[in-house]
Order: structure tokens, then C-alpha cells, then sequence
């Protein structure tokens, strides 16, 4: 087995190891339990970790397969660990650009001040698909639009953190989180009892709280659901176990019908009247008389009663404009109009093809660039320029000529990376990190949040549907 | 709880309940063949007899060898009521209702499966049978097991319990159904060693071997009969499993036993009180066949209004509970 006294963090920031191939702080404990281990004993603990996965059925489904073809998220047994104080400035920065992007989504839908202030040219809003014409002057219960939020940051080679994308609509992944840490437990108990990691089990009772906040005044004990596509989702396991940890009803689509101006599930009792949904269906599907009509997923009628104030949800619709990847580029200005501070995460830089200057640097560099779609996620509809062929370049360049208003583009950064088991060898892997916040009474973020890492040598591509893994987060 | 959460735990133990009644022929066959050698051959066919399905058989194997039929009735996917089918439709259901059941019963449930999907697993069955039908025996009964005591005895396990009860009520039935009609004919065998092996492993397909000894002794066919069907304590006898679901089906409701507050209590309280009035000497007066083919006509039509009760308060939207029961045991 070749240890950490090989192992060569060679050009890039390397989370665990320094410069000079000492661990940095808080990583020491980690490193001596790894290198005091028989031979061979890692690589079992791998495959042990794994098969206790695929033994709890905590897996995702791939689209595209045959229905009912589930696979484990992989998962890496070496932690990554996030020092206290990058955990602070992290946290700082989420709750700010939270607090920011909730005030963007109620100016947005109720009076449009940074649009009339020139803020953001008003036609990137108004043509954006993600923008919903229905919520005009609609203000949700207490005010706010994203209550869960999973935020995409990476690490540069300089060490400095950059958000890369908000995920406002319905980010996955908290429950790998959870259960991440149930197996690294058992992994490696004592080294995670020395190390004071931040506990994450707090989740689920959180989101609880924060979605009971959301009920109607007059509801003294809420009926919450968790709204799910059903069991061919990908998500579908992060569904169920929420709902499981909570308490709560899991319900699809066909469990719910719109009768005498509510919602209600249909029992075994009769009709049973709700107050909360956690929707995890997408706005497009959510309701056949506003959005798609011919959603079998969603429930008829569901936006009206949530208009007329008598069912919460969480996300609210609409707030897709919040993290279309074109809006992205005007974050930090976002961040200045509602709070007067400067952003405290950093953003990539960030092309728009539809600004013309913006799209012929972007033509002319595709082979440096990553190019990404509007409102594509899970790493589909996207370029990574330095791994792409000339014939990709020339099919990419088409179609930002033919829909500049889709396109955005940044410079390749050079994630960090995390000692990774390839086999019975550790080698460097490239990772970026999902935080999950949680905007209710007030705002929460979890510390930690997902670790996902790209397990092919040099890729970039971190997502779960494109071969990506994961790794527990410890924050000290 | 939700109507369709109430359909999944209800097929979820139909399901289970129904794998391991396929073990159970399966076991008890490979046992009676250990007995008479000589019949070797001859006794695979009646086999894929019991479960009504000899067409679909056909259709796909040639001969009624070892080897087809315990690929019929194990490992056949396109075979709806193999035990992978219907482990799979536990596990499906199992896996939409995950946040009802507890964790114990679906990690359970989920490796059943998984183990029985591994290639080792078709080995396995073919040269080691007899310890291979028994672990499928023992998973079925841990998952029962599970479902008594990690899960509150609340709505959902009432639901899970009727699931259970009819579904085994159903197969004691064609067990002695087929048997009867088997063994019969040859009036010229009865008492001679043969009969008793058969009718003894009738008792054993049904795990009733030792409990009918004690309580009847001497091996008639009229006594296993009357066992199978009549006896108020053994848990696999048709009138048990009626009277247990029927206790389940109350307490769901919160009716009072003897009472009907529903179709579905009506049916079943009714088929409940025949089974307790009636004795074996009318069934044989009437037809044995035509008195099995009945009860199981009236199973079928509680779990339709167990269906139409409780589950598809939507029916024309309710897709999967039609799916369900197109894959039941049809026979007859």
C-alpha cells in the first residue's frame, strides 16, 4: 500500500497535505492512523464501507438505464477536513449570500428596484426559463423563497474559496452527508473522537423546525410532507430518508388532491388535510394547471391554494431565476444592492454570451474555457474546454451562436484536491464542496456539507451522475 | 396514513409471504424425492401444478426436469409469481415505503434480495437445494419477525398482518387443493406407505407436520384436510389466517369484532364465521375442489374490497395497484 510518506500533492492545493508534505493542522491523528494500518487493512475498510452501503440501499438512480437501476454514490473513506476558521469565513459568506439572494427573489417577483436601478439588464431576467411570470406579486409565507440551499464552492491553487453555483430549487445530496458520517464512524471511531469533528446530525431536525415555521398562523400542529417524483427519482433515497428522519409523510403527486380550497392526502381515512410541503419536484412539473400540462407528477390545482396562503412550500416557486448560471455572474453586485457589504466568498469570473464582447472572447478560447448551460445541472449541457476535442469546440461554438442567452463561460480552475484510494494506492483527486443552508427563523448552515470528488484521474466533473464520489466533510 | 402507503405494506407482505410459500413446495418436493426414488421424474410436473401456472411453463421449457422447474419457480423473471418476482415486488414496495417500515425490516429485505439476484445464488439452488430453500424459509420468517418487533402494531403493520394472512389462507388452500385432487384418484393406495409419505408432506409443505401428530396422530386424509382448513390454533390453517386478519382488519377501523362497519369487514367476517360453522364431512359432501376453488374466489374478492376500501380512492389514476393485482395467483 503506498502511504501519505509517497504521496505527491504535486502542482495543485491539496487539502490534507502542505507544500512540503507535512498534514496540515487538525490532519496529523488522520495521516498516523492511516500509515499505522496493516497492510492491506485500508483498502478493506474501503470495500467494508461500500458493501455496508449497498447493504442500507443507500443508493441513486441513474436517468437513462433501465427503470429501477440504482447504483451506491461511491464513497472514499478518507475524510476531508475543513480547519475551523476557512469553516467560518465559508459560513459568514453563505449566510450573506443567502440572506442576499432571498431579497433578490422578493424585489424580483414584487416591484423589480434593481432592475429600475440598472442593476442587471431587466432582459436576462425576463427571458430567463427559470423566471416565472405566476409569481408576480406573490410574497410567500414569512417572506422567504429559499429555504434550503446547497451551494457549490471549490478551492483555487492559491487556497482561496470561490462559490461555483447556488442550487436553489431542489439540491440533493444532504443525506449522503448524514449517512457518510454514520459509515466513517464506524470507519475510523477513534481518530474521530480525537479530532472534534462539528457534528451534522443536526439536520433533519433543523429543516423540521424550519419547515414547521413556515405553517399558517392559525395550524397548531402542522401536517408536513415531503414531496417527491417517486421511487424512479434519482433523489429518491434522500426523499425517503428525510421524510423518515423527520417524521413526516412522504407523498407523490397522485397521494394529494386539491378539495374545498386545500390540499389534502388521501388516507386510508379519507381525506387528510395538509399545511407544509417540502417539494422536491421541479416548478415545471409541479402543478398541470399552471406549469406543464402534461406533469403526471405534480397536483392539480396546488398553486392556486398556495396562493391563497393555505399550503407552504419549500423551495418556493420561482426561485430557479436565483440560480440561473447567467444570474450568477451578477451575484457579488446582487450581494452589494441588498447589503451594502462587500461579498464574502469570492466568485469565478464569468463570461455571458449574450453580452456581445463576452461571447467573442469566449468563441475564441472554448479550448480554456468551461462552458456551462443556463439552466442545466448534474454536469450536462456543459464544456470543459482543455479536455475537449476541436469537433466538441466547433459543436459548442453552434450552439452559443444559435441561444447566446444560454451560455455562460469561466476560466478552468484548478481544484483542490483530497488523498483519494485508487486501488490499493492513494493518489490525489480533484473535489469541490456542497454546504446545505437552511433559511427559516433564522439562517443555518450545516458544517461540512458534501465533499464530492471526481475518482477519474484529472477529471474536473465531480457530479454524481457523471461518475463522480463523495467523501465525509469533518469540520473542526 | 396514505391509501397508497397502506397498498405498498399490504403487497410488501403478500409478496414475502408468497416467496416463501414457493420455497415451501419446493423443500418439501426435494424431501418426498429423497423418499421414492423410484418416482424420480414424475414429480417435478405436479409442482408447477400447484401454482396453476403449467401454461406459462410450457411455453418456455421443454421438459419438466429438476433443473426448469426450479428455474420456473426461483429465478424466472418473466414469471410473475417466481420468488424473484415476488421478492422483487416486496423489495419494490418496500423501498417506496421505506420511511414507514423500520430500518431493521428494510435492510432485511433489501440483502434478501441482493443475495438472491448474485449469480451464487442459481448455483446454489441447483446443487444444494435443500439448504437453499431453507434459507429463503428462514429469511421469510426473520422478515416476519422483524415486522412483529421493530414495528409498531399500529395501522401499517394491521395492513402488513391482512396482507400476510390472506396471502397464506390463499396458499394453504391450493396446497391441499392439488394434493387432494393428486392423490385421490387412487383410492387403491390409501394406507399403503406411498399415501402416507404424500399426505405427510402435504402437512409439511405447510410446516404442519408435527402439530397435526400431536393433535390427531394417525395420518387420514380427512384429518389433514379438516387440520389444514379447520384447526382455530395452528397458524397456517385457512380459518386461523382468516380470523387473524379479521382481527387486523377491525382494529383498523376501530370497529368491534362481530360487528361490520365496511364491505371489506362484511366479506370477511362472513368468511370467517362460515369457516367456524362449517366441518370437513360437508366439504367432502360438496367437493373437496369445489369448496377450495370457492374460498379461494372469496379471498380474492376481500382483497378487492380491501382494495376499494382503503387504496384506490382514485382508482383510474392508481396505476400500480392494478399492476399488483394482475400479478396475483391466478388459478382455476
Amino acid at each position: 500500500m503506498e502511504t501519505f510518506r509517497t504521496y505527491d500533492p504535486e502542482d495543485y492545493y491539496d487539502e490534507l497535505i502542505d507544500d512540503t508534505g507535512k498534514p496540515r493542522p487538525g490532519v496529523q491523528l488522520l495521516v498516523d492512523k492511516i500509515e499505522s494500518l496493516p497492510e492491506g487493512d485500508l483498502a478493506m475498510r474501503q470495500r467494508e464501507a461500500e458493501a455496508l452501503l449497498l447493504k442500507m440501499g443507500i443508493t441513486f438512480n441513474v436517468y437513462g438505464r433501465d427503470e429501477g437501476t440504482e447504483k451506491i454514490f461511491p464513497f472514499d473513506i478518507i475524510p476531508r477536513i475543513v480547519s475551523g476558521s476557512d469553516w467560518q469565513q465559508i459560513e459568514n459568506g453563505l449566510k450573506q449570500r443567502i440572506f442576499a439572494l432571498n431579497e433578490f427573489l422578493q424585489d424580483i417577483y414584487n416591484g423589480k428596484k434593481i432592475l429600475k436601478d440598472k442593476i442587471i439588464p431587466e432582459d436576462l431576467i425576463l427571458s430567463s426559463r427559470t423566471y416565472r411570470k405566476e409569481c408576480e406579486g406573490f410574497t410567500p409565507p414569512r417572506g422567504i423563497w429559499c429555504h434550503v440551499t446547497g451551494t457549490d464552492l471549490v478551492r483555487g491553487r492559491n487556497g482561496e474559496f470561490y462559490v461555483l453555483e447556488d442550487n436553489l430549487r431542489c439540491p440533493s445530496g444532504v443525506s449522503y452527508v448524514l449517512e457518510n458520517r454514520q459509515v466513517l464512524k464506524r470507519t475510523f471511531p477513534q481518530v474521530f473522537e480525537a479530532s472534534h469533528v462539528r457534528p451534522v446530525d443536526d439536520y433533519p431536525t433543523k429543516l423540521l423546525d424550519m419547515l414547521e415555521y413556515l405553517a399558517p398562523d392559525h395550524v397548531q400542529s402542522p401536517t408536513i410532507g415531503v414531496l417527491t417524483p417517486g421511487i424512479y427519482n434519482s433523489a429518491y433515497f434522500e426523499h425517503s430518508f428525510l421524510s423518515q428522519q423527520m417524521g413526516i409523510e412522504l407523498v407523490e403527486g397522485r397521494d394529494l388532491v386539491v378539495s374545498d380550497g386545500f390540499v389534502h392526502m388521501l388516507t386510508t381515512k379519507g381525506l387528510k388535510r395538509v399545511d407544509v410541503l417540502y417539494r422536491r419536484i421541479d416548478d415545471d412539473f409541479i402543478d398541470p394547471d399552471v406549469f406543464r400540462p402534461d406533469s403526471m407528477l405534480g397536483v392539480k390545482g396546488l398553486i392556486e391554494v398556495y396562493k391563497a396562503g393555505r399550503i407552504a412550500m419549500a423551495n418556493a416557486p420561482g426561485t430557479g431565476i436565483a440560480d440561473d448560471k447567467v444570474i450568477y455572474a451578477f451575484v457579488p453586485e446582487i450581494i452589494k444592492y441588498y447589503t451594502g457589504e462587500d461579498p464574502i466568498l469570492a466568485s469565478v469570473p464569468t463570461y455571458i454570451c449574450g453580452n456581445d464582447k463576452d461571447r467573442s472572447y469566449v468563441l475564441e478560447h472554448l479550448d480554456e474555457l468551461v462552458v456551462k448551460a443556463a439552466n442545466e445541472s448534474g454536469g450536462y449541457g456543459m464544456l470543459v474546454g482543455p479536455h475537449s476535442t476541436r469537433a466538441e469546440q466547433a459543436e459548442f461554438a453552434k450552439k452559443i451562436v444559435a441561444e447566446p442567452r444560454n451560455y455562460m463561460a469561466q476560466p478552468t480552475i484548478s481544484l483542490s484536491r483530497v488523498p483519494t484510494i485508487v486501488g490499493d494506492r492513494i493518489e490525489g483527486r480533484h473535489v469541490d464542496l456542497r454546504p446545505y443552508v437552511l433559511y427559516g427563523e433564522e439562517i443555518y448552515v450545516q458544517p461540512g456539507g458534501l465533499t464530492r470528488v471526481a475518482l477519474t484521474k484529472g477529471s474536473l466533473v465531480v457530479n454524481s451522475s457523471q461518475g463522480g464520489g463523495s467523501k465525509d466533510t469533518w469540520v473542526l | 396514513m396514505l391509501s397508497r402507503v397502506a397498498n405498498s405494506i399490504y403487497w410488501m407482505c403478500r409478496y414475502i409471504e408468497r416467496a416463501e410459500n414457493v420455497a415451501r413446495f419446493i423443500s418439501v418436493n426435494l424431501n418426498l424425492l429423497l423418499d421414492m426414488p423410484s418416482e424420480k421424474g414424475k414429480h417435478w410436473e405436479p409442482l408447477v401444478l400447484t401454482t396453476g401456472d403449467q401454461e406459462l411453463f410450457e411455453k418456455k421449457y421443454q421438459n419438466y426436469t429438476k433443473e426448469a422447474v426450479i428455474e420456473f419457480l426461483a429465478f424466472d423473471r418473466s414469471y410473475p409469481n417466481s420468488i424473484i418476482s415476488s421478492l422483487a415486488g416486496a423489495r419494490e414496495n418496500g423501498r417506496s415505503i421505506r420511511e414507514i417500515i423500520s430500518s431493521e425490516m428494510w435492510e432485511h429485505l433489501n440483502n434478501f434480495y441482493l443475495e438472491l439476484t448474485d449469480v451464487k445464488s442459481q448455483t446454489m439452488a441447483l446443487e444444494d437445494p435443500h439448504r437453499f430453500f431453507k434459507i429463503i424459509q428462514m429469511r421469510s420468517h426473520l422478515f416476519t419477525g422483524l415486522l412483529d418487533s421493530t414495528m409498531s402494531h399500529g395501522e401499517a403493520w394491521n395492513f402488513a398482518r391482512i396482507g400476510m394472512m390472506l396471502e397464506r389462507a390463499d396458499k394453504t388452500s391450493r396446497i391441499l387443493d392439488v394434493k387432494y385432487f393428486m392423490l385421490l384418484p387412487h383410492p387403491d393406495l390409501v394406507n399403503s406407505p406411498i399415501d402416507n409419505i404424500q399426505w405427510t408432506s402435504v402437512l409439511k409443505s405447510a410446516s404442519a407436520f408435527e402439530m397435526y401428530r400431536k393433535e390427531h396422530h394417525r395420518i387420514t386424509p380427512h384429518k389433514v384436510a379438516s387440520f389444514l382448513i379447520f384447526d382455530s390454533q395452528f397458524p397456517r390453517s385457512i380459518r386461523h389466517c382468516i380470523s387473524k386478519a379479521d382481527i387486523c382488519l377491525h382494529r383498523i377501523a376501530g370497529s368491534p369484532e362481530g360487528s361490520a362497519s365496511n364491505l371489506a369487514e362484511k366479506k370477511l367476517g362472513r368468511l370467517k364465521a362460515d369457516l367456524e360453522y362449517t366441518d370437513i364431512d360437508e366439504v367432502v359432501k360438496s367437493g373437496m375442489h369445489e369448496y377450495l376453488d370457492d374460498l379461494q374466489s372469496r379471498i380474492n374478492q376481500i382483497d378487492e374490497v380491501i382494495g376499494t376500501t382503503f387504496f384506490n380512492l382514485r382508482p383510474l389514476i392508481d396505476v400500480s395497484t392494478n399492476d399488483q393485482q394482475q400479478s396475483t395467483t391466478t388459478n382455476n
